[in-house]
């Protein structure tokens, strides 16, 4: 009889699992507690240096104390307006298009494939078409080309999840609104999108967090600005960059406004990010059938 | 029968007109803004091409793997990026970005992987939930913030205490000599980058992962195995395919990751064989020079850089992306 040797293999299998077990609990436990704790230290930091000035001034110049980062939140505003204008209306055409009019076609799933590899493009390359696009034919920095750098990025994201809040929306909604005698467009345009809506706004509001955060487009393009400004045809200061100035500068002053910086971002992000999971979670209908 | 008059529900229908010209309207306008994705991605790589044209006259393919200059005056050879003298060389660019990515996908993955197997098999229900929302909030954090904890946390954190541990048990493979302690480097960058694609490669391969058929699990379970050999087996032996998927998808990630990495890599174009010296990686040196290159050969060569790095990072999530595609059978991918 194989017993010895069977018990002796039942053990090690059980210690192998219980050692798996272990290391998989460990590994989580890895990666979630410094990461909690990253979070917590930004907020920690973000909030002992965040007041109403710094909503509300200007930056000083370098050594003196005070100051806000107002200039930069106006400016990362007048960046984020130029970018929805460009990328959101023709990000949800394109997710009409591959949820409406292209489904299971091969074009769609190019166009699906395409976008998923463009999401993961560095953005720096973006800022640096942008440039080549705008900056250099025009002589002058802007915030226009950085709003269309920022613009450009949002396009795929937009598309794949409009996509994906249009497909949750049941087909009888849009055979009832066809039955009914509504011409096609008409129907996409007043029923199903009406319908997803919700989603597509959340999913809008998810791109916008993210191209918010986006240093890298804007270095060389709306470049920055130490003073107010919001005219689309010069450079202008934007929150991330303004972040990164100041936290790689040799001010404490500075360091103490990035950290504020760092937070409104964040905020910014939690709340986008929580909205989403939040209306995904309830369906598109609410109760409908 | 003679043609009676047409009732009244054809005359408003007739009245109504006929749709088809608006219908057809629209669909064009869709299929427009859906062909701009195919549109930014001939616009990026044409403009970077255009751009590029300068330095790829002037050094070609040896722009990539040329030496440094040999510096007649001063008898010894010069730097590999000379913007004084006009001699470009990506290679220590191309060093930099591969190591620090290597190294933090070494750190990354197993670390990954052990979450994404404890979410999906073993996790209690209750605290799915939360830890899948903390992960998705990570993943959603800009790189600039990223580098800002990097800056002021993890680089000092090195600094005392990590890298002297290195060099003091490591060097004996000579890659940890710490000539000049600041903890920026390579290390430094390998790690801060690690915590930025783990959510990512985390949440795909739980995507992988939960693609598998129950079935799978049950048939090894009826079998007699354990957990571990169940997970072994039945799922990861399924989702293996979509795992490297993730993996290569997080190397993606790493690989143009900007913000971050220049804040911490140290920004020095050399190439050296220790990982706690300072490097250079192909985002960081952009970003960088980019706004203060004077000569149109400079301007010209940095964007042969990130020409390179825009085809280079469509390919590796190209395949990324297929080979994820092939487990989850095209189900809608998160837009990470």
């Amino acid at each position: 009889m194989a017993t010895t040797t069977s018990s002796f293999r039942s053990k090690f299998r059980t210690a192998t699992d219980r050692a798996v077990s272990g290391l998989a609990v460990l590994a989580t436990v890895l990666v979630i507690v410094p990461l909690v704790a990253i979070f917590v230290y930004l907020l920690i930091k973000g909030v002992s240096s965040l007041n109403l000035a710094f909503f509300l001034q200007n930056p000083v110049p370098e050594g003196e104390s005070g100051g806000g980062m107002a200039n930069a939140i106006v400016g990362s505003a007048v960046l984020l307006g130029i970018a929805s204008v460009i990328g959101v209306p023709i990000g949800i055409g394109a997710g009409i298009y591959l949820a409406e009019f292209g489904r299971g076609t091969k074009l769609a799933t190019a166009i699906r494939f395409t976008a998923d590899v463009l999401n993961g493009v560095p953005s720096i390359v973006m800022g640096l078409a942008a440039y080549s696009l705008i900056v250099v034919p025009t002589g002058h920095f802007s915030a226009f080309s950085g709003g269309v750098a920022l613009g450009i990025m949002m396009i795929p994201t937009v598309a794949r999840t409009s996509e994906e809040m249009l497909l949750m929306v049941p087909n009888n909604i849009r055979e009832a609104a066809l039955g009914l005698g509504l011409p096609n467009w008409r129907s996409v345009l007043s029923i199903t999108v009406k319908t997803a809506s919700p989603g597509i706004i959340t999913g809008c509001m998810l791109a916008f967090a993210r191209v918010a955060g986006e240093t890298a487009p804007l270095i060389f393009t709306a470049l920055g600005n130490t003073f107010w400004s919001t005219d689309p045809n010069r450079p202008i200061e934007a929150l991330p960059l303004q972040i990164w100035v100041y936290a790689t500068g040799p001010y404490e002053d500075q360091h103490r406004l990035a950290w504020a910086g760092a937070l409104v971002l964040i905020a910014l992000i939690v709340i986008a990010v929580s909205l989403v999971r939040y209306v995904a979670s309830r369906g598109v209908l609410k109760g409908a059938s | 029968m003679p043609q009676s008059e047409p009732s009244a529900v054809r005359k408003f229908l007739m009245s109504r007109g006929n749709s088809a010209f608006a219908d057809r309207a629209f669909q064009m306008l869709m299929v427009i803004c859906a062909l701009s994705i195919f549109g930014i991605v001939l616009l990026i790589l044409s403009e970077l091409m255009l751009r590029s044209s300068l330095a790829w006259h002037n050094f070609g393919l040896r722009f990539f793997f040329q030496p440094p200059a040999h510096d007649a005056n001063l008898g010894e050879t010069g730097s590999y990026w000379d913007p004084v003298n006009g001699h470009f060389s990506a290679l220590p660019f191309i060093y930099g970005t591969l190591v620090s990515s290597l190294l933090s996908l070494l750190i990354a993955v197993p670390l990954a992987i052990g979450l994404a197997i404890f979410l999906t098999e073993m996790c209690p229900k209750f605290l799915r939930g939360p830890l899948a929302f903390v992960t998705e909030l990570l993943a959603a954090i800009p790189s600039i913030i990223y580098g800002l904890w990097a800056v002021f946390v993890l680089v000092p954190l090195l600094r005392e205490y990590v890298n002297p541990l290195l060099v003091k048990y490591l060097g004996w493979t000579r890659l940890f000599v710490d000539d000049n302690p600041t903890g920026l480097g390579y290390v430094a960058a390998a790690v801060i980058l690690a915590i930025m694609i783990l959510p990512i490669i985390s949440s795909l391969t739980r995507e992988v992962m939960t693609a598998v058929p129950h079935s799978q699990r049950e048939a090894v379970l009826a079998l007699g195995a354990t957990r571990w050999e169940m997970i072994r087996v039945g799922v990861l032996r399924n989702a293996r395919i979509g795992i490297v998927g993730a993996v290569i998808l997080g190397l993606g990630r790493a690989l143009g990751e900007t913000m971050a990495v220049t804040m911490v890599i140290g920004n020095t174009p050399e190439i050296s064989k220790s990982l706690l010296s300072n490097g250079s990686s192909m985002a960081s040196v952009i970003a960088n020079e980019f706004s203060e290159a004077v000569s149109d050969l400079h301007r010209s060569s940095l964007i042969e850089i990130g020409l390179a790095l825009f085809i280079v990072t469509i390919i590796v999530n190209a395949v990324a992306r297929i080979l994820v595609w092939a487990v989850t059978r095209g189900a809608p991918a998160n837009a990470h």
